[in-house]
This record gives structure tokens, sequence and C-alpha cells, in this order.
């Protein structure tokens, strides 16, 4: 057990996996707190789906995996962003409509496997699950450049968007591009799925989103105090979930990264949240 | 316990971004609104026209009338997000909307807050001072320190130091209002612009933030106007009323304006004006706008 | 895959495709499962929408999958991992419901970790049983392949067992769905019957994850219920004619991933969205045509 340990740290896919996972979770624990703020769970959700048929498609397509991964979910960030404002649709027609999606996704699973050779079987499992221990460096690059970017727009658009999600009204009176940003954040929300999905696989990516950021909201009343939290939990629930998977050679990392971010979030209900005494509180301690 | 009365002179000294120079505005009241034969129209549709009210610093202002006559209207017309039809409309000495933001505070009509939201009211607070600008709040520097002590004399300025530590969505509806009236008022506004702010209030929160938006209108040298469902809680501390109906308006001082003759002559139907034992009035026989149907509107 | 199993190619001769597809003994296993569950999952699916508990029964079709992935790990039978796992769950939520109704951010991001958690499970069972060959597709994603004559049964006795407390409860359940307080102050025993219809909720999905895979439950117990309710007000009707979908888009998927190589689930999905958009469709058609009617009605009597 150990020298497996000892072999896993010194290998050149659990640097890279470590490098990408760091970046990729913070992105997730940023986007995931306006996330979970917004009420947009839901829309994390059905990414999801898209994210394993954008990515399948793609492959049966014969393109690369990440083009239809990316493609995919922040075109349909985009478009829930537009059904969210004016249709309202409902619940019923827009889950029916990701489970259909996430069908379509197994015919183009089946479609590839049946038309290359043999051993592509596990792609379907490698995006619906992830393989973060699979990331090449040139993909390693890329994902984390592209975490950076995401990170680094959320941080921008941090203080207006928190002021178009508490206060709407107020917000756009003050001049702030409410609907701008609501297409922009899940725009970006796509981004980060598509990224998510390859560290956890699409399937688990909605437990990287919302794990560290509810757990940061249970932690926190201050805003920008639990952004930060929940970017840094999301950070260590990664690292945590790697340094078991490398412990335990039988223990899928996706599973371990996982376990991890539930731990802590089901920690945070044994914490009460602390509440300032009342009447003692003073408002310039803020 | 109030900064911006106690010091008035430090008030100016921290308050280097505002264009005019401050301190005539308690003095001298030179008008901070100006409507001259303002009219609105919505989708085709004249809501109001021949509006004619000036508003001077200090002063407390109250738009009254019907359901669905336009009163949430004019409050657009007011911050530029709506263009008058017809008339002319100034704004601190400029057009509406020109320098909205910094000078002007603004209470949207009654917003709950999901009761699971948590997130403080001391940042809501906040948000109303900076949250329109880009990136993350520095956690260190001087402009924190400045900030957190324009955010807890606003809180301070409402009485809600008790609760603003609180999540927003965990506070009642009075201490909502109230923490939401401090957003309004963190950036020091030259105007209030109120929308329904007693709305779905008690009767005993009602006339607290009634008694605290007349104590900052007259105390501060603010101009308040607030559209109101019912005159009675306001009355005490209302300088002047604009009562809107379909196609015109009359402005005046309450005495004036509140009293049948006027209200006949407005709407061009009966209209009674009561005045109850304990001095509240009571307005019989206003008719509703045609566009609204089965509100119901007893009192004025 | 089937088609390597024989001569299976697809002919517009529809007698001769059918006794070639019947003289395989899975296929009838599959045909006779695929009944017992549409019947099952159009019923329940049906009050399921109609109490708009959909997102109860998306949590028990995520339990599916690692009550299946544990049963296969331990070597137990499948069957006893989809009931028990779903049932169990169905009673979890059920505890868990009595302190509030649910809703709000917090609310709603603890459900997207338990989903996300369950599915993890699920993966990391399938992980630690190496003898898999197909990977988790078939459990999650729906497969026709290997049901027996004993699941069959099995299949069938808990169908029998839920469409009898169903038929039992049947009236009271829908007057306390669609007005728990009044039915409430009649005496109706809300509480009670909410709990007992999570059960049969998880009963249900555990049979429906058998044929379309833990990922693709809401084929069958949302989309036939959402039809029929589009075509018809009618309680009765609307219940018969979720059913009759469901059997419908069931067997047509059966038939279809026979002759094509893709999983069942996606047939179905695909056939039960179909008929889903088609009868939105026509009720669009339908209240468009009033629409243009009533002016000509009223031109021709002015």
């Amino acid at each position: 057990m150990t020298e497996l340990a000892v072999s896993a740290w010194g290998q050149p896919f659990f640097h890279n996996a470590v490098l990408a996972g760091t970046f990729i979770a913070l992105a997730a624990g940023l986007v995931g707190y306006f996330l979970v703020l917004r009420a947009q769970i839901f829309t994390g959700d059905a990414l999801s789906h898209v994210a394993f048929t954008g990515a399948m498609a793609a492959l049966a397509g014969g393109y690369d995996l990440r083009l239809g991964l990316f493609v995919g979910c922040v075109a349909a960030g985009l478009l829930l962003a537009g059904i969210g404002r004016s249709g309202r649709a409902d619940d019923v027609v827009i889950g029916s409509a990701f489970a259909w999606i996430l069908g379509l996704g197994s015919f183009f699973l089946t479609l590839y496997t049946t038309s290359r050779s043999g051993a592509m079987g596990g792609a379907g499992t490698t995006v619906l699950f992830g393989s973060i221990f699979g990331l090449s460096t040139g993909q390693t690059l890329v994902a984390v450049l592209v975490a950076v970017a995401i990170s680094a727009v959320v941080l921008l658009i941090a203080r207006p968007l928190l002021f178009a999600t508490v206060d709407e009204s107020v917000a756009a009176a003050r001049g702030v591009p409410v609907r701008v940003l609501g297409f922009g954040f899940l725009a970006l929300v796509g981004a980060c799925a598509g990224e998510a999905t390859q560290a956890v696989g699409s399937l688990l990516l909605l437990g990287l989103l919302a794990a560290p950021a509810g757990a940061a909201i249970r932690l926190t009343d201050r805003p920008f105090r639990a952004l930060a939290l929940s970017g840094g939990l999301a950070v260590a629930e990664l690292w945590a979930g790697l340094a078991a998977s490398a412990l335990i050679p039988s223990l899928p990392p996706s599973f371990a990264i996982m376990a991890a971010a539930t731990a802590v979030y089901g920690a945070t209900f044994l914490i009460r949240p602390q509440r300032a005494p009342l009447g003692t509180a003073s408002p310039a301690a803020g | 316990m109030n900064p911006i009365t106690g010091t008035p002179a430090a008030v100016t000294a921290t308050r280097p971004e505002t264009a005019p120079p401050a301190p005539t505005r308690a003095e001298t009241p030179q008008p901070v609104l100006e409507l001259r034969g303002a009219a609105a129209r919505v989708g085709g549709r004249t809501l109001w026209s021949g509006v004619d009210l000036t508003v001077r610093a200090g002063e407390f202002v109250a738009v009254l009338g019907p359901n669905g006559v336009g009163k949430s209207t004019m409050v657009k017309v007011l911050l530029g997000v709506l263009p008058a039809a017809a008339g002319e409309v100034r704004v601190l000495g400029g057009q509406p909307g020109q320098s909205a933001g910094a000078r002007i505070g603004y209470l949207p009509q009654r917003r709950s807050f999901d009761p699971s939201l948590r997130i403080r009211g001391l940042d809501v607070v906040r948000l109303g001072l900076d949250g329109d600008r880009w990136g993350v709040p520095l956690p260190f520097g001087a402009a924190r320190r400045r900030d957190r002590e324009r955010v807890a004399e606003a809180v301070d300025l409402v009485g809600a130091g008790a609760y603003a530590h609180r999540p927003i969505g965990q506070c009642s509806g009075g201490e909502q209002q109230r923490l939401l009236i401090a957003q309004a008022l963190v950036r020091r506004p030259e105007v209030l612009l109120l929308d329904e702010p007693l709305d779905s209030l008690d009767l005993p929160n009602q006339s607290a933030v009634a008694a605290l938006i007349g104590r900052i209108c007259h105390q501060q040298g603010v101009a308040v106007v607030m559209v109101a469902h019912d005159v009675n809680p306001i009355l005490h501390h209302l300088d002047r009323v604009v009562y809107l109906a379909e196609g015109g308006a009359v402005a005046g001082t309450p005495a004036e304006v509140i009293t049948s003759e006027t209200l006949t002559r407005l709407y061009r139907s009966p209209v009674e004006v009561l005045r109850t034992a304990d001095g509240r009035l009571v307005v019989v026989g206003q008719p509703e706008a045609p566009s609204t149907h089965g509100g119901h509107h007893a009192a004025v | 895959m089937p088609q390597s199993d024989g001569p299976t190619a697809f002919s517009w001769n529809l007698l001769a495709d059918f006794q070639q597809m019947w003289s395989y003994p899975f296929m009838v296993n599959a045909f006779r499962a695929g009944a017992v569950v549409a019947v099952v999952a159009g019923a329940v699916g049906w009050f399921m929408v109609l109490r708009r508990q959909t997102f109860a029964g998306h949590t028990l079709s995520m339990v599916a999958f690692p009550g299946a992935a544990f049963a296969t790990l331990v070597g137990m039978s499948l069957s006893l991992g989809y009931f028990g796992f779903c049932v169990a769950a169905a009673l979890a939520i059920a505890g868990l419901r009595r302190d509030g109704q649910p809703g709000g951010a917090g609310e709603s991001a603890a459900t997207g970790v338990v989903q996300a958690f369950l599915l993890a499970c699920g993966y990391l069972f399938m992980a630690l049983y190496k003898g898999l060959l197909e990977g988790p597709q078939a459990l999650l994603f729906g497969s026709f392949l290997g049901i027996t004559g004993d699941q069959v049964l099995i299949l069938a006795a808990v169908a029998i067992a839920v469409l009898a407390v169903l038929a039992v409860m049947g009236r009271q359940l829908l007057f306390a769905s669609v007005d728990p307080q009044v039915a409430a102050g009649r005496g109706v025993r809300v509480r009670l019957l909410s709990t007992l219809f999570l059960v049969l909720l998880g009963a249900a999905t555990a049979e429906a994850a058998q044929i379309t895979g833990a990922l693709l439950v809401f084929a069958l117990m949302v989309l036939p219920a959402a039809t029929a309710q589009q075509l018809t007000a009618r309680p009765g009707r609307s219940l018969l004619l979720s059913v009759a979908i469901g059997l419908a888009v069931t067997w047509l998927g059966l038939l279809a991933a026979f002759y094509w190589p893709y999983p069942l689930g996606f047939f179905v999905s695909t056939f039960a969205f179909a008929a889903f958009l088609a009868a939105h469709a026509a009720r669009a058609l339908a209240g468009v045509r009033a629409r243009q009617g009533r002016p000509a009605l009223l031109g021709g009597a002015a």
C-alpha cells in the first residue's frame, strides 16, 4: 500500500491531476457559490446532462471531446438563461427534455463505441464519472488556463452579480446590467461544467458545484467571505480526494473527491450557524 | 446618536464626490425636483398628465391616487427609466437619469427576501454603497474602513443596529424595510424615491417607519417623494401631496388637495372626504383606474 | 448486442419479425417485464405528476444506480438492490420532509449534493466490482438483455402489490393531492397517504429503472403521465391513457432496441418524448383553432 502511494505521488499523471484539479475546483467553488445563492442548482443539474451528450456527440463526430463539452454546456447555459427569464417553463417539461438529452447521449455513446475499435469502450464511463488521472500535460495546461479565466471573470463580476442577485430592482436602477450579468453568469456556469466534467465527470459535477458552496453558505453570512471559503473548500476537498485515492488505489478519485465534499457539507449541519446575540451587536464591527 | 446631523462639518469633509456644495441645502432650499406639465404614457395609454410640482430639499411629498393610475410610473420617470411623454422634468438641475446613482436613493415596491437567504442585513446595505462597482472589495485599506463607517452610520440612522448582523431572510418585514431604507440612504442621497414602503407592514410598524422617513427628511434635508396607498400613516409628516387621476393631476398641501371639492373636480365624479374623530382621512367614491379590476381601495 | 445473436435483421414483414423475436426467450421476458413496468410506472407516475413530486422521483432514480451496483458487487440479486435501496430512500425522504416543506437555496444545494454523492457511490461499487465488461452503461441507460423469468416474477409480484395499494387508496390520494387542506378537514390522513405514496414511488422507480436505466426513469414515470394530462382533464381517462402510452412506448422501444444496437433507454425516452411533444403540439394547434374560430363566429353573428 505504501509503495503504491509513493509511486503515485511521483507520477506525472498525479502532478497533472493536482495542477488541473486545483484550478478546476477553484473555479467550481467560486461559480458554485453564486449558483447556490441564485437558487439555480437545477441549471447545474441540466448542464450535467448536456455535458455528457455534448462530449459523446463530439466523439461520435470525430472531434475532440472537450469541444463538444464546452460548446454544448455554454450553449445550454445561454438557452436556460433565455427560458428562465421569459417563459418560466414547467419543471416537468425541462426535466423530461433533459432526460431525453441524456438518452441521446447514450445513443451517441453506442454510435461511438460500435464505430471504433473495442478499446474505446471506457469513453462513456470517462465522461460520466471523470478520469482526472488520465489528463495529459497538454490537456492539463488548457484546463488550468480555462479555469483561471473563469475564476478571474467571476471575481471581476462578483460585486455587481451579488447586487443583482440579492436586490435586482435596485441594482437595475443603479445601472447594473442585470440581464447581461444573468446571461454571462450562466455562460460561465456552462464553461465551468465543461471543466468540472474533466475532473469528476458529468454526473458528479453538480456535487462539486453545490457541496463547497452549500457548506460555505452555512458557515458564514458574509458574502465575500463565503465566496472565498467556497473556493478554498473546493480546492481542499479535491486535494483530500486525490490524496485518498493515491493512498488507496482501488478508490476512484471522483468518488473520493465527492466523498470529501459530501463529508464537509454534512459536517456543517452539525455546527449550528453562528449568530450575533440580539441587542449586543454593533453594526460598526462588520 | 446621529452622526450626520451631529457633525455637519465632518459630513461635508467626507463628501468629496458630491458636485454641488452641500451646506446650502438646509438654509436656502433649491428645487431638487421640478415637473412642468409632465405626462406619462405606457403602452399608448396616457396615465397622468399636467403634473406641476416643485420639491425642495427637506420636503416630504406623497404621490397618491387609485390603483393602476401610474404612481410607480412617476418614480420611474424621476429615475429616468421611463421618459416623460410631455412637459419638462428636471432632477437635481439636470435631465432625469443623468445624475442617478450617488445622489438619488431608490426603494422599489415591496421586495421580500427568501427566508433561507444567508446574507447579513449589513451586506445588503453595503451593496447600496458599492454594489455597482466591478471586482471584489479588498479586505484591507483605508477605503474599507471608510465604507464600513458609512454603512454603520446608515444602519444607526434607521435604528437597525440590533439586527443588522442577522441574515436578512430571518428579519421581520419591518426590520427588512428599515434595512432597505438604510441601503437607499447609504450614499447620502439628496433625493429619496420610495415606492409604497409601508405596504404589507403592520400598523405599529407603518407609523414607526413613516416617522423615521419624516425624521430623515426634515433633519437631514433629504427631499422625499413617496408613493403611498394610504395617506394616514404619513399625514403628519407631509409637506405636499400629488394626487394623480386618469389624464390629470393636482398638487399642493394636504389641506388643499385632500378635500371633497378638489377631488370631485379632479375625478369629475362625486368624491367625499371624511375626517374621522381621530384625525384620519377617508375618501369615498374615488373611481378605480379602468385597467385594474377588483383592486380594493377603501381608504386613501 | 443482439445483432450477433442471430439473423435479426429488420424486414418489413412484421409478422415474421415478431415471430423471430418471440423465438428468443430473453425477448419474451423483456416484453413481459416491459408490460409490467409500464403499467406500474404509468399509474404511479400519473399521481407523481399530479402531486408535483417529480423531484422526489428524480432523487429516487438516482438511488437506483448505487442500489443495483451494490447488488452486483456483493453478489445478491439485482431486484433486491433496486427495491431495497429505492424503498429505503423513499422512507428517508418521507422522514426528512416532516421537518417542513422543502424549498430555498440551501435545500436545493443539499439535494444536489445528495444526488451527486449517490451516483458517486454507484461508481465506487462498479469500480470495486472488477469483473464488469460493459461498464455502468447498462445500469444507467437500460438494457433488456438477461432479464430472467424469476426477475419477471418479482417485478409482477411487486407490481400487483403496488397497484393493489394504489387501488385501495386511489380516491383519497386524488383528493389529498388536489386539495390537501380540504381533504385533511374531511378526515383524510394526508400525511400517512403521503408517506405511503413515497414508498409506492420508490417501488415504481425501482421497477422503471430496470427497463430504462437509472438515468432515464423520467421516460416512463413522467412523460406518459404528462402526455396524458395534456390530452384529457378527466382523472380516470387520463390515468388509463398514461398506462396505455407507457405500454406502447416500452414495447416500441423494445422492438427498436432488438433490431438496432442502441440502448433501450434511448429508444424509450425518445418515443416518450416524441409523444409528449406531439400532445403539446396538438393542444397548441387546438388552442389556435379555437381562437381563430371565435372571431369568425362573432363576425357571422354581427
